[in-house]
């Protein structure tokens, strides 16, 4: 509403400024002309001698020469200016006050409407930081920004890398995530939990993936700490990816038997361990596993295919969802099924070979889980 | 708020300019005191919305508001503030807002203080304003309209290209639009008299201290721009010929031109109608370099901003302003009054002769400016044309320019005496010969025309001099005298004497460093030694340091000359990760006025780094002539008196003849 109010403002000094001069009526003019100018020079001349600053016969000829134009300026305008009458014509003023009462508006008003956001508020950076911005995800990522430039000036921070590592993954940029965990291993130096949370990134990365050098950095972990949940959990999971179900089933038992058992990671493991078929619990979400319950082998392995199915019809129906298709791959892998995975990632390069973006992303998660070409 | 305040702002100011370009005109028609004065409140009016809309996208800056396109693609909440502030014309949006307040405020300055001039003239002077300022605002509103908003706005902005990350922004630009939109005014008095279809006195007592501050403000503004190339790009050039170096140079020439002019015309009455041209040429040449930098017409250093669009649009100003101003001044000139007689040798003779030389140095620069764009329209061919070209047509036509400076100020008015001028400058001329000598004797190298032009300087430092020497009669009379004539003569003697004086000195300064400069380019690890034009520069290592928005390289020199040590010379590169971009900055060491400059180049793996120094004899003189040029402007500005150049009484010339 102020912003109305101000424009408006604007608007009428505008209007004012040029009705103002149309109210006030032809006044006497202090106006200049050419005999103005030359009786002004005489004046000067005069005063210069008087300042020693022109000598006599110089000013003589000076003073000869602006009397030739003066004389020839008068004659020349046989209606001298200072006599003119200047006249009023009430009609023009008239029309130009309308011009200016009307035309201005809708001028302003006509180029300004296709052009402005009038409604846009203003947003500086201050107000933005005070975390006004709308809702939780802005302030989040404000506060993502001031801590990144912080960080930028003070590069050797290893607390503000500690604190920004696991916010960037959760916003999912884990490359920048990944930068993060190796700067915080720099500067607050080696430890198990970093490794691993460092692996855990990258695999993320990759999409879920454990790649070599995230297998790498959990086996480091391992090494520092060989109870550290995460690096087992994911060395369990490379092995399964690895298609070595038994090793990974082994590394997820002896992680559970060592668990404490209120661990809030330890329903994952279960699942797991049940996907890899070693269980002794059930895996999926919870409601499956109630299902599954009952379930011998055989049935759930039938549930999970049925599962695979229905993501493998989905993907028919609508191709884009890259991660859809990888996950599709993988499960295929995962089921010991290479001809149908293949055949799965075939299918996938036809449903977006017309995206380049896609067929990109693509072609990398194929890769990382060894199908390329 | 802010923001759509600025927008509003701006778009009023557009209406205004539309109602100052009729109603004045219709006043001026009915001889109506009141409608002719609507000119004077809305210029005022209109300077008042510009300068609120300016101000308002400074505060967008400054605030880093991205919610605004233009502050989100040119700035970066961690810059500095002073490049908050130069960023905001470092852009082609906020420096056409830039150009446009510039313009109100020349409008503004004419309304506020334009009290003695003619009541109708005044009229038409502002609606001829008014008419720029109208297509201008609507070539912003429309094409590079700086006030346009982003819906979610972004977090960070994307920096200032870093090269305009510099002091120099905050100069270089304004001056130079002060420059180019001040030709403006003496353009508008031009268009107005045709309009009248009179000139009178009142019109040259003004034309010409605007023209003055125009040509003031462009050359200082010139002169930056050079240094700021010099010591900014790295390659310690500080002029190359460049399209847009020429659209700067090109209404340097014609508005030196007109300053001669309108002097004859102030003094003598004479050369009106050339004046008038020459007005119009001056502001026509503004124009085509705003086109040929705006339009991105040519690829270069200063064209960061390319889109057809706003191209065509300038170029319809372009075509609208100067078609119409010609064709204006075809129809009308010769209804005008001609002015007084003289006799070829006499000042106004030396005046055309100067005009002469510079129209068609000026011509030159446009041809070559220009060839290059129509051979690559017509015949699809790119070509560029470079210091060759300008070597062959514009020195010879300067040189011969710079001969002939010392005669001008000697001669009297209306009929001179080449003969009597030519003994008085004997003096200066024997000094220019001694100059030659020295010079020859001491050169090592270099072209042997270097010797002859470092004279060609001395014999017009000297002139300037013996100008001077002359009207005081420092050498016939007693000194307390001569002190007092001094302190009588007039300030625009004075300012004369200055501005061409500096002509000489910057001659000098160009010589010396384009013909004697050492230049070392090599490769060097920690503890190398360079040994240029007598100095050695011990490498003593590299550092990396943290700045605001960029990290730097600094490399550490020893500047040491004859074992003495004398300085440390600390180069840097620096990288801003925003654009992902890297600028050198290089480390000057004046001494006297000479420089050593060294610049990096890219460190390889090993350790070791390129390294550019060069030793550049007398550079400064380049600028400080320019300077001197300004200074000499501002003192024949500060000189108020009303001029009028009577010729000497006869027995007072044959009185001073046998002093020398």
């Amino acid at each position: 509403m102020t912003l109305w109010f101000v424009f408006a403002l604007m608007t009428v000094a505008a209007i004012f400024a040029v009705l103002w001069p149309l109210g006030r009526g032809a006044r006497a003019q202090n106006q200049g002309s050419e005999v103005v100018v030359y009786k002004d020079q005489l004046a000067e001349i005069e005063r210069d001698l008087a300042a020693g600053l022109i000598a006599v016969p110089e000013a003589e000829a000076a003073r000869v020469e602006i009397s030739r134009r003066l004389l020839a300026a008068a004659g020349s305008e046989p209606v001298s200016e200072p006599k003119v009458e200047l006249k009023s014509s009430l009609k023009w003023r008239r029309a130009a006050a309308v011009l200016a009462l009307v035309g201005l508006p809708l001028v302003a008003i006509g180029v300004y409407m296709p052009l402005g956001s009038p409604l846009l508020r203003d947003f500086p950076l201050a107000q933005r930081e005070r975390g006004s911005g709308s809702g939780m995800a802005q302030s989040l990522e404000n506060l993502v920004v001031q801590v990144e430039q912080h960080l930028e000036k003070n590069p050797t921070d290893g607390r503000g890398w500690n604190v920004l590592a696991p916010v960037l993954e959760r916003l999912g940029r884990f490359d920048d995530a990944v930068r993060a965990y190796r700067n915080s291993l720099t500067y607050n130096g080696e430890s198990a939990e970093r490794r691993s949370d460092l692996g855990e990134a990258i695999t993320a990365a990759a999409s879920g993936v454990v790649t070599a050098e995230a297998k790498a950095e959990f086996e480091r972990a391992h090494a520092l700490n060989a109870d550290d949940p995460k690096a087992n959990y994911f060395l369990g999971l490379a092995a399964e990816q690895d298609g070595r179900k038994d090793d990974a089933a082994t590394i997820w038992r002896a992680l559970l038997a060592k668990a404490p058992a209120d661990a809030p990671w330890r329903a994952l493991v279960q699942s797991s361990l049940a996907r890899v078929g070693g269980g002794t619990m059930p895996a999926l979400s919870d409601e499956t596993v109630a299902a599954s319950k009952d379930m011998n082998e055989g049935d759930r392995n039938a549930m999970i295919r049925g599962m695979v199915e229905r993501l493998a019809t989905r993907l028919k129906q609508n191709g884009d969802d890259v991660e859809g298709w990888l996950r599709l791959v993988r499960a295929y892998l995962v089921m010991g099924d290479r001809d149908k995975a293949v055949g799965a990632s075939t299918d996938a390069r036809q449903a977006v070979a017309n995206n380049a973006e896609r067929l990109r992303q693509l072609n990398e998660g194929l890769k990382t889980l060894g199908l390329d070409g | 708020m802010i923001a759509e305040s600025g927008h509003y702002a701006l778009v009023l100011a557009l209406g205004l300019a539309l109602i100052q370009s009729i109603v004045p005109l219709i006043g001026a028609r009915l001889r109506d005191a009141a409608l002719m004065n609507v000119a004077r409140s809305t210029a005022l009016a209109q300077l008042l919305f510009v300068g609120a809309s300016f101000v308002a996208l400074v505060m967008l800056h400054v605030t880093s508001d991205f919610s605004v396109a233009n502050v989100y693609e040119n700035s970066h909440s961690m810059k500095p503030l002073l490049y908050k502030i130069t960023g905001v014309w470092g852009n082609h949006e906020g420096s056409m807002l830039l150009w446009v307040s510039i313009l109100a405020l020349f409008g503004g300055l004419v309304a506020a203080f334009g009290n003695n001039l003619p009541l109708s003239l005044r009229a038409h002077v502002l609606a001829v304003q008014a008419w720029i300022a109208s297509a201008f605002y609507l070539f912003i509103l429309m094409t590079s309209n700086p006030f346009l908003r982003i819906v979610n706005p972004p977090i960070e902005g994307r920096d200032l290209n870093p090269v305009l990350q510099d002091i120099g922004l905050a100069v270089h630009p304004p001056m130079l639009y002060l420059g180019y939109v001040g030709f403006s005014i003496s353009f508008s008095f031009a268009i107005a008299a045709l309009m009248e279809g009179r000139i009178d006195a009142a019109w040259a007592r003004w034309v010409r201290p605007w023209t003055l501050v125009a040509w003031i403000f462009l050359t200082l503004g010139i002169a930056m721009g050079s240094y700021w190339a010099y010591y900014e790009l790295g390659w310690g050039g500080w002029w190359f010929w460049d399209p847009v170096e020429n659209a700067s140079l090109m209404p340097w020439l014609a508005g030196t031109a007109l300053l001669h002019s309108a002097l004859v015309m102030e003094k003598r009455n004479a050369l009106k109608v050339w004046t008038i041209l020459l007005s119009i040429l001056t502001f026509s040449l503004s124009l085509l370099g705003t086109f040929l930098v705006r339009s991105g017409v040519i690829t270069s250093v200063h064209a960061f901003a390319t889109d057809p669009t706003r191209g065509v649009f300038i170029l319809l100003i372009l075509c609208l302003f100067i078609g119409g101003s010609l064709s204006l001044f075809a129809g009308r000139a010769t209804s005008l009054k001609q002015g007084g007689l003289f006799a070829p040798i006499s000042r106004e003779g030396a005046l055309v002769l100067n005009n002469l030389l510079l129209t068609v140095a000026c011509a030159v620069v446009l041809f070559g400016t220009l060839y290059p764009l129509a051979m690559e329209v017509l015949a699809n061919f790119k070509m560029s044309v470079g210091a060759p070209f300008y070597n062959l047509t514009f020195v010879p036509l300067f040189a011969l320019l710079l001969l002939a400076v010392p005669f001008g100020p000697m001669l009297a008015w209306k009929r001179g005496d080449l003969l009597g001028v030519t003994q008085r400058l004997l003096a200066a001329g024997v000094a220019g010969l001694v100059a030659v000598a020295i010079a020859w004797a001491w050169a090592r190298g270099g072209s042997a025309l270097a010797p002859i032009a470092i004279g060609l300087g001395i014999f017009v430092i000297a002139g300037a001099v013996t100008d001077i020497v002359e009207r005081t009669g420092l050498v016939r009379l007693p000194f307390a005298t001569a002190l007092h004539r001094a302190r009588g003569l007039p300030r625009s003697a004075w300012g004369t004497a200055f501005a061409h004086a500096g002509l000489g000195i910057a001659l000098i300064g160009i010589v010396c460093e384009t013909t004697w400069n050492s230049e070392y380019i090599a490769t060097m690890k920690q503890n190398d030694v360079a040994h240029v034009a007598g100095y050695d520069l011990k490498l003593d290592g590299l550092f990396q340091r943290q700045g605001p928005n960029y990290r730097e390289m600094i490399a550490e020199f020893n500047v040491s000359r004859d074992g003495q040590p004398l300085s440390v010379m600390t180069p840097s590169k620096r990288s801003f990760t925003t654009r992902g971009s890297s600028t050198t900055e290089a480390a000057l060491l004046t001494r006297g006025a000479s420089q050593l400059y060294v610049s990096l180049g890219d460190a390889n793996a090993e350790g070791a780094i390129a390294v550019r120094i060069y030793h550049k004899p007398l550079v400064l003189l380049i600028w400080w002539g320019p300077v001197l040029m300004a200074f000499g402007g501002v003192l024949s500005l500060s000189d108020r008196r009303l001029r009028v150049g009577a010729p000497k009484p006869a027995r007072a010339k044959q009185r001073l003849q046998p002093a020398e």
